[in-house]
């Protein structure tokens, strides 16, 4: 068990209601139990290739969607089972993507790497480091084309700041003033990498310094002070002053992907992460503190949450394989 | 209920591996996320993890064996207020994802290339227009049809194009729909592409198509195959356009063309027009449809003019290619300003008594097998004409599609003209002995007709 993080608790004490808390909770647990899931399934051969968990940085995405409008749009990385579920995408169809089942988000086409939901404004997914940031500015340019008051998270780590592209997008959001609020979840390790022996320079969120482009460094273990950061950038996105960077310090528990030993880093650090920082524990620990709720409620929630990863476990091995017909549609719109 | 713990696969290619040790003893309670063991694969140590929370209550394969299967049973972990040493639970599809009853090979890709029906001729109004009039005119039409269309690339707007192709949009469109980027190819590809996912029509212009090689990660990773990796939910309505191949005396940097580079990937469509009319007709096209399309442009032709129809109707479908000079001795396809070499060969040949036919091909991808195999069947031979270079060129792809689909109506083997397989020169003497010329099609055509 975490040792409670007692300045946290008096701190925002008064701005989050325990309701709001219950609910963090809940979606931290969600994204912690369907992860440790998906690397138990991906152990008996049922998910392959390429399998990134979010163990660990579950403050990061819950924070940020808690501060989202229905409007905002998100887009991330490989490493994005978590920011699904926080956007509302159905735990059974992001699980039976990654067993590459029909009933998947992508009819099992896309896996682990690549899923969407238009419906949740969720765009992905995406496999090349950096990517998805000049596609974040580009739905960021469309928010605002469209004027619809909506803002684009673009989530990218520590590893991606490194690319060129990730500054072309810095440069044109600042230059046209695009809704996109950048949040780096700096988690320390680009794969096997630390950010000392990657990235120049002093803090990462100074890096749109240069384009004029505010920038916020936070404690991204702490779902409460994420959710914080997240509505300043937003405001400031949405009343048409352009882009934000937030760089969230966070923490992997687990390798790179699953067949990353994970040995660039000692166990010692692995566990005093855990011990000390892990933001579902500290955030159980402040609900018990402050009698937000108590340990029966607590574990009746965790049983629920148990109920919704086992049915989409269920879900994503008995949904059958695609067939295979489907190899041959959407390659094109209009064949 | 009891559960099995199974010997995990930690790597998409582990079968089997040694378990090093257990951290864990039987008796011991544990909670998700605690490291009960660890493995040794052939690549490295790693660590198991605890799933579920309870009491680990055997141990059934000891410390230090090698050589066990992924999915055997390793331990069994009963909870908290469980007996020891009971049955565990029946395993319950434990096993790993058997494919469905293996077909025999993957099923076969949809043989029947069914080809868009023949465009209707066009008989309305025609005016003279050079090619680079006929592109601008067909973004502006399809910019005041459809509010979503907008132009973005590099001078596009306050300059009026690096090619004038752009000329006077922004004054009709203004600077909301025509937007200058930065030289920032990378980046303006990425965020079309983007705008594309949002809902909007992008029509990016690249300068010219060398400097889209900085951005051909976003044109194929990110507009091409996202349709697919989504399921089908995901499209990228987007035209990446602007000048491809040899311009004139500019060396080798900005002299490719990337016909087929962008003709290999399945998911983009390939446009390479020659006339103004074309131009026109399949830009449109081009810009209303819902996928990703390449348009390759030639600065050589924009100066050129054609009749083009002034009906803001007017359209050429996508994937149908056009008989630009009938004939019946051999069969010439090319694209862009080949076609205009290949005219010139023609009427060589046709003073030596050799009735060429020549094929605009128009477009690349989708290509129109149908009219190409349909030509060939009547003369019986086949020159590819491309200014690309030769390996896995244009032409390439046509002499394995003549061999698959029109093998015993072939009285010679297919020739390719094409670019020297060189780095284009500067020289004006040695590139202009780099890029087809209408004696090389003249010379190709002869020897396939045993002249």
């Amino acid at each position: 068990m975490a040792k409670s993080a007692p300045r946290t608790a008096s701190k925002a004490g008064g701005q989050v209601s325990p309701t709001e808390l219950l609910q963090f909770y809940r979606d931290m647990l969600l994204i912690r139990r369907f992860e440790e899931k998906a690397g138990q399934l991906y152990g008996m051969g049922l998910i392959g290739g390429f399998c990134h968990l979010y163990i660990g940085q579950e403050a990061v995405v819950v924070g940020m969607q808690a501060a989202a409008e229905p409007q905002d749009s998100v887009v991330t990385s490989y490493r994005d089972h978590g920011h699904m579920l926080a956007c509302g995408m159905d735990p059974k169809g992001v699980m039976a993507e990654l067993t590459g089942r029909r009933g998947g988000y992508s009819k099992g086409k896309g896996g682990s790497m690549h899923m969407f939901s238009r419906e949740k404004k969720f765009y992905g997914g995406h496999g090349i480091v950096g990517a998805q940031v000049p596609i974040g500015t580009g739905l960021g340019f469309a928010h605002k084309y469209n004027e619809d008051k909506g803002v684009n998270m673009a989530y990218f780590g520590d590893g991606a700041l490194n690319q060129g592209q990730v500054y072309e997008s810095f440069n044109m959001a600042a230059l046209w003033k695009l809704p996109v609020v950048y949040v780096i979840e700096n988690n320390q390790y680009a794969m096997g990498t630390s950010v000392q022996r990657s990235a120049a320079g002093l803090k990462l969120c100074d890096r749109g310094a240069a384009y004029g482009i505010p920038g916020q460094q936070v404690d991204g273990m702490d779902v409460v002070k994420v959710k914080e950061a997240a509505e300043t950038a937003l405001a400031h996105a949405r009343a048409g002053e352009g882009p934000f960077i937030l760089e969230m310090k966070t923490y992997r528990y687990r390798g790179h992907s699953m067949s990353d030993p994970a040995k660039y880093r000692t166990k010692e650090e692995v566990s005093k992460m855990r011990q000390d920082h892990d933001p579902i524990d500290r955030l159980r620990e402040r609900l018990l503190a402050e009698k937000a709720t108590d340990e029966a409620a607590l574990k009746n929630i965790d049983r629920e949450i148990k109920d919704v990863v086992s049915m989409a476990t269920e879900f994503a091995q008995s949904s059958p394989e695609p067939d295979p017909s489907e190899l041959w549609t959407d390659v094109l719109v209009e064949a | 209920m009891p559960t099995e713990i199974l010997m995990p696969a930690l790597s998409p290619t582990m079968t089997e591996g040694k378990l090093a040790k257990w951290l864990k003893n039987a008796g011991d309670s544990v909670k998700a996320g605690d490291i009960l063991a660890e493995i040794e694969t052939d690549k490295a140590t790693m660590e198991v993890e605890a799933v579920d929370e309870g009491i680990l209550d055997r141990i059934l394969v000891e410390g230090g064996t090698e050589n066990v299967a992924v999915n055997t049973p390793i331990a069994i972990l009963r909870g908290e207020d469980e007996a020891a040493g009971a049955a565990p639970a029946p395993k319950k599809q434990a096993t790993p994802a058997t494919p469905q009853p293996a077909p025999t090979g993957a099923p076969a890709a949809p043989t029947v290339i069914t080809a868009p029906a023949a465009e209707p001729e066009y008989t309305g109004a025609t005016a003279t227009h050079t090619v680079r009039e006929a592109l601008r005119d067909a973004m502006a039409e399809e910019m005041r049809r459809d509010p979503k269309v907008f132009l973005m690339g590099e001078e596009v707007a306050e300059y009026q194009g690096a090619y004038k192709v752009s000329q006077g949009l922004l004054e009709e469109f203004g600077p909301k729909r025509v937007i200058d980027t930065p030289i920032t190819e990378h980046g303006f590809a990425g965020l079309g592409v983007g705008a594309a996912f949002g809902g909007l029509r992008p029509i990016v212009e690249f300068m010219t198509f060398n400097f889209a090689m900085q951005a051909i990660d976003h044109i194929i990773n990110s507009a091409a195959k996202t349709l697919y990796m989504s399921g089908g939910q995901m499209g990228c309505p987007i035209v990446f356009r602007g000048p491809n191949g040899a311009a004139s005396r500019v060396a080798a940097q900005h002299s490719q063309c990337y016909a087929s580079w962008y003709a290999h990937c399945p998911g983009l469509k390939v446009i390479s027009p020659y006339s103004a009319a074309d131009a026109k007709g399949l830009l449109k096209s081009a810009i209303r449809n819902p996928d990703p399309v390449i348009f390759l442009e030639n600065e050589m032709l924009y100066g050129q003019t054609f009749e083009v129809p002034t009906d803001p109707e007017f359209v050429i479908p996508i994937g149908k290619a056009r008989i630009v000079r009938p004939g019946k001795h051999v069969t010439i396809t090319a694209f862009s300003k080949m076609v205009a070499v290949s005219l010139a060969a023609a009427d060589i040949l046709a003073k030596e008594g050799i009735e060429a036919e020549v094929i605009d091909l128009r477009t690349i991808r989708p290509l129109d097998t149908d009219t190409i195999v349909s030509s060939v069947r009547k003369t019986n031979r086949l020159v590819s004409v491309e200014e690309g270079w030769p390996f896995a060129g244009i032409g390439s792809e046509l002499s394995a599609l003549m061999m698959e689909l029109a093998f015993d109506d072939l009285d010679a083997p297919v020739a390719r003209v094409h670019g020297a397989d060189v780095p284009l020169p500067y020289a004006a003497n040695l590139e202009k002995l780099a890029l087809p010329q209408p004696d090389w099609v003249v010379d190709a055509a002869k020897r396939v007709c045993y002249r």
